[in-house]
């Protein structure tokens, strides 16, 4: 049976029908909905880690355990988790492990671009580039039989338009899940110096090994036809390929660390003019080169950005279709802040205090965007609390005039640490905690503070104000960020303080509660069109002709608009 | 018969996705080779959304270049703006008369552009304008706006009617199923 499936449901599918028992995940656009899908599974015990460092462990200790284990993690997430993926490599497994990247290219949701190629390289872990759903499906199956025929952590490293995009996948009956017998075996898996220096020798053997697996596997395949012109691509940009010049040779490069060199040569030796074209980083193009093999990349294609079959044309002075008309000059529409989501009402206090905001990653950076213009850094996930603690220490001065900013799911990520580093070296910051009860701008995910497991079942909370006092905080304070008059006072108190303190803004993410129907409207006698209710940048209120509207159909209620008219000219209406 | 390419665009929310879904099934169903990119994330706050729908013997690559859409469905006027260079010409634009303003033109640093329909209809002879939201709720729900426009666009297109149907039994839940098909058959009759 033949199923139309996004390039993560596949992946979920792999998992499925291959044999893992544990997945795991710290949640991260574009590779979200891989666990999300593989929860859907009873069979296989799925979690929400705190983030990917753990993520990863999990399933490590999983491997070792002897179960099919998976895990899987945005690009940068694999920045967090890269300690215990350098070193599993040298353990290696027992039953296979796979770490599913998932790079954005082009940044559709990401603070950066990087080409998580490179880890495989770095890690010294083979990887494999599917290039549509059903390679994606299949290679889950190859890339966990090759960790176990080499006792090695595998890659399987995906992209946004490989994740996003539905292909059709054939369906198979799942194989038999086992798992394997767990023996004690400290000098592979306690990797001090001196069983370390031993497997350090091992893994240049496993790579000699690799190398012939990647020149002899179909993944790795020459499509022989015209030979003017050839194509070493992988991934995505395989497709790109065949649509921009479908006569072309192209050799496709699915298992792609360790690179087949001598394919390659072959390839090369048969065409005439030789490219590669590849997204991002000129990881392939790099080692053709260092092969001593002229081959034209980056010199031609773009380096930053995603690829397109009108790029590729273009750049190969072939003819483009090109727009019917010049684009239009539209207004855009960036995301914003939604009717009643519970950050507002804290960025239009920061704004009005005139605050530095040192921000971090989730539905509250929007906060940055015009007209509540209130954070100044975002840098990753947890780096909001060092750094106010970071501009204290440059200029004692600043202490006064800075709070971080940061969410309950990013907090308990990364962010505790930055805390107790507050406590430790006697820093005096005022750290903010959005506390929506949900992981939000990745779509409404659980952790450990929301009561909650992957599958929606119970789970003890994490106590977030006992967590802040045992770390040592002893100003720690929870406001409704509705009551802005309140919330208002609060950080003006705290950040005059000298000492560190923590105030939790807590309320629900607005959708994840029911609208009980209240809603507001705007007295057009009463309006003097002094526009204040557009400073907190909510879509349901709009401006013309010299009075504000609210917009009934999107208003949930919130009243933080109420709180910031001097004219009394907003109103409740019960439903 | 040449790939086909649909644009769906509209705002985070709208249910440009199911209505993708939909037409997905629809190409399946017809023995088409279909792919269908989305980009999520960011859908529920508000931002521009667009899936792209492309079918045929062997579809490669799951993106629509600027001028090759066969099909624009637009659920917003503005986004039908942001995206009509896609069109190829002698393509069809589907559009919903609905406006839905973006940030920038609620606190009047940007205006929305007039005559978004008028100039859209000079251009393509083959454009069709419906109050979509008007329809569905006519037929009793708001929600499936989505629907009233693939209904809209069914028209059309050059597949049966039954495999449109065929398409929503196995894509919408049971206890949705009959509004929709009433929503479906409000496009395809207005
Ligand atoms: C290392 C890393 N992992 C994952 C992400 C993706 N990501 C961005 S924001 C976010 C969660 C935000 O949740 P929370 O802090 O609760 O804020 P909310 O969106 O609910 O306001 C995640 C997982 C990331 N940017 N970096």
């Amino acid at each position: 049976m033949k199923a139309l499936l996004t390039g993560n449901e596949a992946v979920a599918r792999g998992a499925y029908e291959f044999g893992v028992s544990v997945a795991t995940a710290y949640p991260g656009t574009p590779s979200t909905e891989i666990l999300e899908n593989v929860a859907q599974y009873p069979e296989i015990r799925s979690q929400w880690s705190p983030n990917e460092k753990v993520a990863m462990e999990v399933a490590i200790g999983a491997s070792v355990a002897g179960a099919r284990a998976l895990t899987a993690m945005k690009h940068v997430g694999v920045n967090v988790a890269a300690d215990p993926l350098f070193t599993a490599s040298y353990a290696g497994v027992n039953g296979g492990f796979l770490l599913v990247s998932a790079d954005d290219p082009g940044m559709h949701s990401s603070q950066n671009e990087q080409d998580n190629r490179y880890y495989a390289k770095f890690a010294k872990i083979p990887m494999l580039e599917p290039a549509d759903s059903q390679e994606a499906k299949d290679f889950v199956g190859l890339a966990l039989e090759v960790s176990e025929q080499f006792d090695v952590p595998v890659m399987l490293r995906m992209t946004t338009r490989i994740c996003h995009s539905k292909t059709l996948v054939e369906l198979m009956d799942p194989q038999a899940r086992e798992v394997k017998p767990y023996k004690k075996d400290a000098r592979k898996y306690v990797m001090m110096p001196g069983n370390a220096k031993v497997k350090r020798v091992e893994l240049e053997k496993r790579f000699a090994a690799l190398r012939e697996y990647s020149e002899s596997t179909p993944l790795n395949a020459i499509e022989w036809q015209d030979r003017e012109i050839g194509f070493i691509t992988s991934g995505i940009s395989y497709q790109y390929v065949k649509e921009a010049v479908p006569q072309a040779s192209v050799l496709k490069i699915g298992f792609s660390w360790p690179i087949p060199d001598a394919k390659i040569r072959e390839f090369a030796a048969g065409v005439k003019q030789l490219y590669v074209v590849e997204e991002t980083e000129p990881y392939l193009e790099e080692h053709i080169q260092a092969m001593g093999i002229p081959v034209i990349g980056k010199s031609l294609f773009p380096i930053a950005g995603e690829m397109s079959v009108s790029i590729i044309r273009k750049a190969l002075g072939l003819s483009v279709t090109g727009p019917s008309h010049p684009a239009e000059d539209t207004p855009v529409r960036p995301p914003v802040l939604c009717p009643g989501c519970p950050h507002r009402g804290v960025f239009y206090a920061l704004n009005q205090l005139r605050l530095h905001v040192t921000g971090d990653i989730g539905c509250y950076t929007l906060g940055a965007l015009p007209p509540l213009n209130a954070m100044d850094t975002t840098i990753c996930m947890g780096a909001s609390i060092p750094m106010a603690l970071g501009f204290e220490k440059a200029n004692p001065e600043l202490a006064e005039k800075t709070v971080a900013v940061i969410g309950d799911s990013t907090f308990l990520h990364s962010g505790v640490t930055g805390l107790m580093d507050v406590v430790y070296n006697h820093g005096t910051s005022t750290v903010l905690i959005l506390d929506n009860d949900i992981t939000a701008m990745t779509g409404h995910q659980e952790n450990p503070s929301t009561g909650k497991t992957i599958d929606r079942k119970p789970a003890p909370r994490v106590d977030i104000p006992a967590l802040c006092a045992a770390v040592g905080v002893k100003r720690v304070f929870t406001v409704d960020p509705f009551d802005m008059a309140a919330l208002r006072e609060l950080i003006k108190q705290e950040v005059a303080v000298r000492e560190p303190s923590v105030i939790i803004a807590k309320r629900p993410c607005a959708l994840i509660i029911r609208h009980d129907g209240t809603i507001y409207r705007i007295d057009h006698d009463k309006c003097v069109g002094c526009k204040m209710c557009m400073r907190v940048g909510c879509p349901a209120i709009s401006h013309a002709n010299k009075k504000s509207t609210i917009n009934a159909a999107l208003c949930v209620g919130c009243g933080v608009c109420a709180q910031v008219c001097k004219f009394g000219a907003i109103l409740k209406e019960e439903q | 018969m040449k790939n086909m390419n649909m644009l769906l665009v509209g705002v985070g929310g709208q249910g440009t996705i199911l209505a993708s879904k939909i037409i997905a099934e629809v190409a399946m169903l017809e023995g088409h080779d279909v792919k269908m990119s989305e980009i999520h994330g960011m859908a529920q706050r508000g931002g521009s959304v667009v899936t792209q729908v492309r079918m045929g013997e062997k579809v490669y690559s799951p993106l629509i270049e600027e001028g090759e859409a066969d099909f624009i469905v637009a659920f917003e006027m503005l986004e039908a703006w942001r995206w009509s260079h896609y069109l190829t010409s002698g393509g069809t634009m589907v559009v919903n008369e609905q406006k839905i303003e973006p940030m920038s033109v609620l606190t009047g640093q940007r205006e929305y552009p007039a005559e978004i329909l008028e100039t859209l209809a000079e251009r393509s002879a083959k454009m069709y304008t419906l109050d979509a939201p008007a329809l569905a709720r006519e037929v009793g729900n708001l929600r499936a706006t989505n629907t009233v426009l693939l209904g809209a666009l069914a028209r059309h297109m050059d597949i049966p009617l039954s495999t449109w149907e065929r398409a929503m039994h196995n894509t919408i839940p049971d206890r949705f199923l009959d509004l929709n098909l009433r929503a479906f058959a409000a496009g395809y009759e207005r």
